[in-house]
């Protein structure tokens, strides 16, 4: 699973935004690690998420989730998505993104299945996107 | 006669409070196990569906988790994935949640004024399923006359079975 991207920051009102683009690939590496393998008789479908995970002076811990995506059984399990926008805004609770060098990016999941247990698994592989030391006002998203 | 009826009624009320409060302690939660009434999780979870909860203190609340919470001042708790969280390093926490079926996150169903969720808002987290059991539940609440008929039999059944 591999992530690649570019982002900015923005302010607004007081708190501040910011915007990132993404690539996601989920493809078969060595033959046991793509998706395809994780839809056993017992699994209706996986919830994909990508969350940004970083620390701040307001807050010890922060993690907002960017993007997600239902995948039923029988869906295409490879994924190749290029230069995607987040769904959700990435606000941050006050001004913390600014010149923040340690947001990392990782792709997880929650299986959900016929009937059982509900577990999270975060997906092998991240990536750290740093944030500019400047506001961005011109750049159109 | 009639007194080892009764008593054998008793017996079986105690016993499934019994359960219902030792859930309530191993869980940690107030309500162990929940009945989903919405369709705002599809297509994971359907009305009808059972869920089994934790709320043990020591989990920490975390992104893509699924939490039911009770809104302050409204009885009927929601089920919904938890999409941001702001936790200081102190333990105290912040976070907003949204239905994987909704277009919009949960701002507009929180207080007015509210913009976060906080740990006492939490019933639990859901940490298993069992799809359509709860059906029952909802044609009870829904057909109170359904309702009637079954505490009927019920109650026919304890009375009239002998060892």
């Amino acid at each position: 699973l591999r992530k690649n991207l570019e982002d900015f920051t923005g302010p607004r009102e007081r708190s501040d935004l910011g915007f990132v683009t993404f690539d996601i690939t989920a493809d078969i590496l060595d033959g046991k690690s793509d998706l395809q393998s994780i839809f056993d008789w017992n699994v209706k479908q996986l919830f994909l998420y990508l969350s940004a995970e970083y620390s701040t002076k307001n807050n010890a811990l922060n993690q907002v989730v960017l993007w997600d995506k239902v995948m039923l059984r029988g869906d295409n399990p490879k994924l190749f998505l290029k230069d995607m926008k987040s769904k959700y805004f990435f606000f941050d609770d006050g001004n913390g993104l600014k010149g923040n060098r340690n947001v990392t990016l990782t792709l997880s999941w929650n299986v959900v299945p016929n009937a059982g247990i509900l577990p999270l698994v975060t997906g092998s592989g991240h990536v750290s996107v740093p944030f500019p030391d400047t506001y961005e006002t011109t750049k159109s998203y | 006669q009639l007194y080892y009826q009764v008593l054998n009624f008793g017996m079986i009320v105690s016993s499934a409070l019994m359960i219902w409060k030792g859930l309530m302690v191993v869980t940690g939660s107030e309500s162990p196990i929940v009945v989903v009434l919405s369709g705002s999780m599809e297509p994971a979870f359907h009305r009808g569906d059972l869920l089994f909860l934790t709320n043990r203190i020591e989990d920490p609340i975390r992104v893509g988790e699924i939490v039911v919470f009770r809104i302050e001042g409204r009885e009927i708790p929601i089920v919904h994935r938890v999409l941001k969280i702001h936790e200081k390093q102190n333990g105290e926490i912040k976070f907003l949640t949204k239905g994987d079926n909704n277009a919009v996150d949960d701002r507009g169903l929180y207080k007015r004024g509210q913009h976060w969720l906080e740990k006492k808002d939490v019933v639990g987290r859901a940490r298993g399923f069992v799809p359509y059991i709860g059906i029952v539940t909802i044609l009870m609440n829904d057909y109170p006359k359904f309702k009637y008929a079954v505490l009927f039999f019920l109650g026919l059944f304890v009375l009239v079975h002998r060892e």
